[in-house]
């Protein structure tokens, strides 16, 4: 009865090329990533071992391990998140649940996207002119991190911003007609439904953060310490910077050896994705609506 | 708050208003969806509003307990009075909603367990006590004829409960504020018929303890339960008049007897 005809043969052919493209484009953004992480672990696998995840660096850095500069970043992304968490979720509680939608507002949210977009190399130079000198924090963990800190908060405040406004309103009218504050509101309805949201842009931040070398290599990050952090007024040797140091500044360094310690910093920042997964995960198996 | 029973009004008699309105106009930016309606709904009656979609039903309702603060654009004129006092004068707006009950269209159980569904008004209101919070679960939850069906699954979740379970949990959370009016819009709107009829009883008996407004895009579902009607249409209050006579053919205007009798809406 009805016969194809040319123009559903068209929307056939269209619909199988979409699909197509579709996938081409997907398999374009995974191969790079299988690439990369292959020849890291082909190159650098074989230098893996606990005593060089546990040991010092040794002989000008061309040989030892990375233990320092492991600690070091672990310490770097666990100041900036104390730092970064608390104000950008409150800043986005704020944008999302009190203010009003005005010019002011409106203002206010560009910043943010705006201050997203800005090079590190510039947060790197914001971070010493404000943390090292003017506050007189010195070069050490703490200015390294509020300065990360500062370069993660709008991708803290984006999100969460989105995760809270996820929270269908319904919810909200009902617990206000209940005679409840908005921060009632807020902590029994808002935030339990919310923090999954909330955790997925605390993933990005600590694999950003975890990988940053920019901001951190005026601001305390040091070139080679073999001591560990004993304060937060400490230089410290990170990951990050550990990689570009041994690839380009120091001679006669095996080849393996950036490649270890790139996968390790990969290996890191993948673990620390996975708990927060695991955590995220745990919490969305309580939520239905 | 939660157990003291329904205040007596100030200074009035049993025959003075629990809610009138005097010259209500409401507006969202420039669209007026309520135009300076002036009504009475009286103490424990059930007061019914019905009206085509778009009338100002809704917007009447949540003016009342000042939920146009929490609504960008949405301004309110003129005077609501709750017992002879305007709402707006109201300090504690906090105060004033955990006086009222609402209930709405799609029921809306919050993702946390039937228990604290119900529990959540009595503990914003300061009630610790195990054993108090188990008392006013229970006592709403069968006032809302739900007790039965959850009993054995009170710490399941709220929202995985059925429509027309949901839409009992949310008048028995309604409740659990102690209200001396509650408002219902639409509430039958994702309810069987049959959890419906229930749920009517259930008002019937509520009407002894506290004053209802009944929002209804149902003309029989007023009939069957509202003392007095109201019949809104275009941000206008047509007419207000005792149910019984309206749907006897009473109604003094020509479009009230054309909606009632549903030649129109």
């Amino acid at each position: 009865m009805f016969q194809p005809t040319a123009l559903t043969r068209h929307d056939r052919r269209t619909e199988r090329l979409a699909g197509t493209l579709f996938l081409l484009a997907t398999v374009l953004l995974i191969v790079p990533v299988g690439i990369v992480l292959g020849i890291l672990v082909w190159r650098g696998g074989p230098a893996l071992s606990v005593d060089f995840l546990l040991t010092e660096p040794t002989n000008g850095m061309t040989a030892g391990g990375i233990f320092p500069a492991l600690v070091g970043t672990i310490w770097l992304v666990t100041v900036a998140l104390v730092a970064s968490v608390p104000i950008g979720v409150a800043a986005a509680l704020y944008l999302s649940e009190y203010a009003g939608d005005n010019w002011l507002t409106r203002l206010i949210n560009l910043a943010i996207i705006n201050l997203a977009g800005v090079p590190s190399i510039v947060h790197a130079l914001f971070g010493v002119g404000a943390f090292v000198l003017f506050f007189e924090l010195g070069t050490g963990i703490l200015a390294a991190s509020l300065t990360l800190a500062v370069m993660s908060l709008p991708v803290v405040i984006v999100s969460t911003r989105e995760a809270l406004q996820a929270v269908p309103r319904a919810f909200r009218e009902a617990c206000w007609s209940l005679g409840a504050t908005r921060w009632q509101t807020i902590r029994r309805v808002v935030l339990p439904n919310s923090v999954s949201g909330i955790l997925t842009g605390v993933i990005l931040e600590v694999s950003r953060t975890a990988g940053e070398t920019a901001p951190i290599m005026f601001t305390g990050a040091a070139f080679f310490l073999p001591f560990l952090p004993q304060s937060v007024f400490d230089q410290t040797m990170a990951l990050s910077l550990h990689v570009y140091v041994i690839a380009t500044q120091v001679p006669g360094v095996p080849d393996a050896l950036p490649y270890a310690v790139a996968l390790v910093l990969i290996g890191l920042v993948l673990l620390m994705n996975a708990l927060s997964i695991a955590f995220r995960a745990y919490v969305r198996r309580r939520k239905k609506w | 708050m939660v157990a003291a029973g329904p205040s007596a009004p100030p200074a009035a008699g049993p025959a003075a208003p629990k809610l009138e309105a005097r010259g209500l106009t409401i507006r969202y930016g420039p669209r007026t969806v309520l135009d300076g309606i002036d009504l009475e709904v009286r103490q424990h009656e059930i007061f019914g509003i019905i009206g085509p979609a778009g009338s100002g039903k809704t917007s009447f309702l949540r003016a009342i307990n000042r939920m146009d603060e929490m609504t960008p654009s949405m301004r309110v004129e003129g005077q609501l009075l709750l017992d002879g006092r305007d709402v707006k004068q109201w300090r504690n707006v906090y105060a004033l909603r955990s006086r009222i009950g609402v209930v709405f269209p799609l029921p809306v159980g919050l993702p946390l367990s039937v228990y604290d569904n119900v529990a959540l008004a009595p503990r914003l209101a300061g009630v610790k006590k195990k054993q108090d919070l188990d008392a006013i679960v229970e006592r709403c939850l069968q006032r809302a004829a739900l007790w039965e069906e959850v009993k054995d699954r009170l710490s399941s979740l709220g929202s995985l409960l059925s429509g027309g379970q949901q839409q009992r949990l949310t008048i028995a959370r309604a409740l659990s504020q102690d209200p001396e009016l509650l408002l219902l819009d639409e509430f039958s709107i994702a309810v069987d018929p049959v959890t419906t009829m229930r749920i009517e009883d259930v008002l019937k008996e509520l009407r002894r303890e506290l004053t209802i407004v009944l929002v209804t895009n149902l003309v029989q579902q007023a009939r069957r339960l509202a003392d007095r009607t109201a019949f809104f249409l275009g941000g206008e209050c047509v007419e207000v008049g005792v149910t019984e006579e309206l749907f006897a053919g009473g109604a003094r205007d020509p479009r009230t007897a054309a909606y009632v009798e549903g030649k129109f809406g």
